[in-house]
């Protein structure tokens, strides 16, 4: 029973531990992946649930193929890829230690056979000048030898880099810190959305699941604007934000620019500049309307979609309004007005308004002129917010990741040994990776040793 | 426009680059294997000065940015780390041979990007206006580029096992005598996959913090995203077999293949077939 327990773990351990697991791991994630890029997650679209037959629906959602990310099946396999990961680094690292803080100072013959990077020198003098020479170069050329004496022979043995071996380890770990990261702001952190209209604050945030979430402290959009481009595409969306504690604006919080790529963090929560709108709702349009033939021109005041009588008994009704027209009337820009205009007794005329062109408003040869003037109504912006406390820890995780990568990949432990014997002496090289670099180096050492007399 | 004018000639540079290369691979001329890297260095030389070009043709219009802006942009910047990453392979480890079977995913980047695409230059949507579009293009196009690089090289592998298995004592017969040995390229593979796969991961890292900057969130399962981590495990896949038995040589070049595969579908894939975050590198054709 002992041993069946024993082989059990010994059994477990090894599972584990081996590589087969994580190419089976590390090609079972990139395969799953897929599933998410192709349908839809979260949130599903109608048109999609309409398109999609009931028994399918049905089984994709079991299998949690909607929220494929956070399923339970996806989230366990990263928990066993993390334990694959704990367990062959623990495996291996203790004998990676050992090679760093026990190192092979004295090469023994079969060693010395394997090693292809060797040259010999003669050597006449006593050993101990020998080793005293020997043991200067080795230091000006490479690094400074420890000495052992083994059977007669000195052995100096000198090396660089030693810790370039753990690396890959260092690559673990990171991944864990990224982990804890996640971790850490999926716990204690958020998501959430705000609209806020211009002139108004708010203090708290929609979340992902439609609760509302408090601030602390109030935000107030003191302005929304879009700038275009000549050729009519959005150049800039800019929110001028103010904090406010207690009613009162925060100093350094007050009037702050929120535009895409620049974001505003108050209090360790972040609002990036994400959508915009008209908050139209009962807001009014302002038309002037000036006979042709001279006279007193008339103001009236509508809202959207509703229609005005005038003196004359025409009808005027507005469509529809923007602030910016340009995509709907290239070569125009500005504010402007669809309306329907029904004279006494004729058919209704639909033509585009303009503020900023009054000339066009005059080419329409009818016997009234009308003007668009522009509305009272107010933007809003909508803004993302986020608080997430873990992604510091995310940051330092992937710092560890590039500094260890650049150690694994591009760093090697390089080892030198000296054997002195009676009259002669052999120099032996090996490197952790990146053999032929090293051999060049090798050459240039061996070359100059191969120089001395001694 | 000039800018135009030079990228057509570096297409075409590449072009006779490539033609050259399979002459070399048929006569085994050395001298001809010399132009052949030569035309490519001199297609790389105007392909450089193209891209400066256009830089400053984009200043002048008014709209100044980096020219990595849409789908045109990018693979014109595609072909030229590809061609740039085979010439520090050429200079560095001397097999200009693999030149026949890397310029041509340059080139048919380039003639892609010059004849089916609308190349004028567009301004910048506020999405694009942060300098991490700078960072994260660079890094994950240099990254693509070694493992197109590194695809290029497995293929070569994958000819010479398949040739070499049928009659192994032609070794050394016809064409393949001109192919590194199998060793060589097993080895020129798993170097370039190390030059790319710490970029692919700044690339991936950069496009992180960008949208946590932008968006506030790291890592939201976006196609894009989740293609790069695609890649990323593939690639991890193959520097873990490298330690495994039985996944060594022929797994080994076929993953690397796939790899390559993947990172297509990653960088146009997933703007051709899947909708996501990443709408401004679609195609306007």
């Amino acid at each position: 029973m002992a041993t069946n327990e024993r082989s059990f773990v010994q059994d477990s351990t090894d599972f584990f531990c081996s590589l087969k697991l994580t190419l089976f791991l590390l090609i079972s994630l990139a395969l799953t992946s897929i599933i998410g890029t192709v349908l839809p997650q979260g949130q599903l679209p109608p048109e999609y649930v309409a398109q999609i037959s009931p028994t399918k629906l049905q089984i994709y959602s079991k299998l949690g193929f909607f929220d494929m990310y956070h399923s339970w099946w996806f989230i366990s396999l990263l928990y066993i890829f993390s334990l694959n990961l704990v367990s062959c680094s623990i495996k291996r690292l203790p004998h990676v230690f050992k090679f760093v803080s026990e190192p092979t100072l004295v090469l023994t013959e079969s060693a010395r056979n394997a090693y292809s990077l060797r040259r010999e020198i003669a050597v006449s003098g006593p050993m101990e000048k020998c080793r005293e020479s020997l043991a200067a170069f080795l230091g000006a050329e490479f690094s400074s030898p420890v000495v052992t004496e083994h059977n007669g022979e000195l052995h100096l043995f000198s090396q660089k880099s030693a810790w370039s071996r753990l690396g890959v380890y260092v690559v673990h770990l990171s991944i864990l810190v990224i982990f804890v990261g996640a971790i850490i702001g999926s716990l204690s952190g958020y998501k959430g959305f705000v609209s806020i209209v211009e002139g108004t604050s708010i203090n708290t945030v929609e979340g992902r699941n439609g609760n509302q979430i408090p601030l602390g402290f109030e935000v107030l959009c003191e302005k929304f604007s879009v700038d275009f481009y000549a050729t009519g595409a959005p150049k800039e969306f800019r929110s001028i934000l103010t904090v406010l504690e207690n009613g009162k604006p925060v100093p350094g919080y007050s009037q702050v620019k929120v535009i895409v790529n620049h974001p505003l963090t108050y209090k360790g929560i972040t609002f990036y500049q994400s959508s915009y709108g008209q908050a139209s709702e009962g807001s009014e349009h302002y038309i002037t309307v000036t006979p042709r033939s001279g006279g007193t021109p008339e103001k009236i005041a509508v809202h959207e979609g509703a229609a005005v009588t005038l003196a004359d008994g025409t009808m005027v009704k507005l469509l529809e309004a923007t602030q910016e027209v340009r995509e709907f009337a290239p070569g125009f820009s500005g504010p402007a007005a669809r309306i329907e205009v029904t004279r006494k007794g004729a058919t209704p005329q639909t033509f585009i308004i303009f503020k900023d062109f009054p000339e066009m408003n005059a080419q329409r040869g009818d016997a009234l002129i009308f003007g668009y003037d522009g509305t009272n109504a107010r933007m809003y912006t909508g803004l993302q917010v986020a608080k997430d406390p873990g992604v510091w820890v995310v940051w330092l995780g992937c710092t560890l990741m590039v500094v260890g990568l650049y150690i694994a990949f591009f760093m090697s432990h390089k080892r030198i040994w000296l054997v002195i014997s009676k009259g002669h002496a052999r120099i032996y090289g090996n490197a952790s990776k990146n053999q032929a670099a090293f051999e060049m180096q090798f050459d240039a050492i061996a070359e100059k040793f191969q120089k001395l007399k001694i | 426009m000039t800018s135009s004018m030079f990228f057509n000639v570096a297409t075409i540079a590449y072009l006779i680059s490539m033609i050259v290369f399979f002459a070399f691979l048929a006569g085994r001329n050395k001298t001809i294997g010399f132009a052949g890297s030569l035309i490519a260095y001199a297609g790389l030389a105007v392909h450089t000065l193209a891209i400066g070009l256009r830089w400053k043709e984009s200043y002048d219009m008014g709209v100044g940015h980096a020219p990595m802006s849409n789908l045109y942009e990018s693979i014109v910047f595609f072909a030229w780390t590809i061609v740039l990453l085979f010439a520090y392979i050429d200079l560095k480890y001397k097999y200009r041979i693999i030149g026949a079977f890397v310029i041509p995913f340059a080139l048919l980047g380039m003639a892609w990007a010059q004849l089916g695409m609308n190349t004028g230059i567009e301004p910048l949507v506020p999405a694009l206006q942060s300098n991490w579009l700078l960072y994260h293009v660079i890094t994950c196009f240099l990254g693509y580029a070694a493992f197109a690089v590194a695809c290029g090289i497995s293929i070569m592998y994958l000819i010479k096992a398949a040739l070499e298995g049928n009659d192994s004592s032609a070794q050394a017969g016809g064409l393949m005598s001109m192919f590194p040995p199998l060793k060589v390229l097993d080895d020129l593979n798993y170097r370039a996959i190390m030059i790319g796969f710490p970029l692919l991961t700044l690339g991936i890292i950069t496009g992180a913090a960008w949208a946590n900057y932008a968006w506030g969130t790291y890592w939201s399962w976006d196609p894009k995203e989740t293609w790069s981590l695609i890649v990323w495990f593939v690639y991890a896949a193959f520097l873990h077999a490298r330690f495994t038995r039985g996944w060594v040589g022929k797994r080994a070049a076929w993953l690397s293949v796939i790899g390559f595969a993947a990172t297509i579908f990653c960088y146009l894939g997933v703007n051709l077939f899947l909708s996501g975050l990443h709408s401004y590198g679609g195609s306007k054709m």
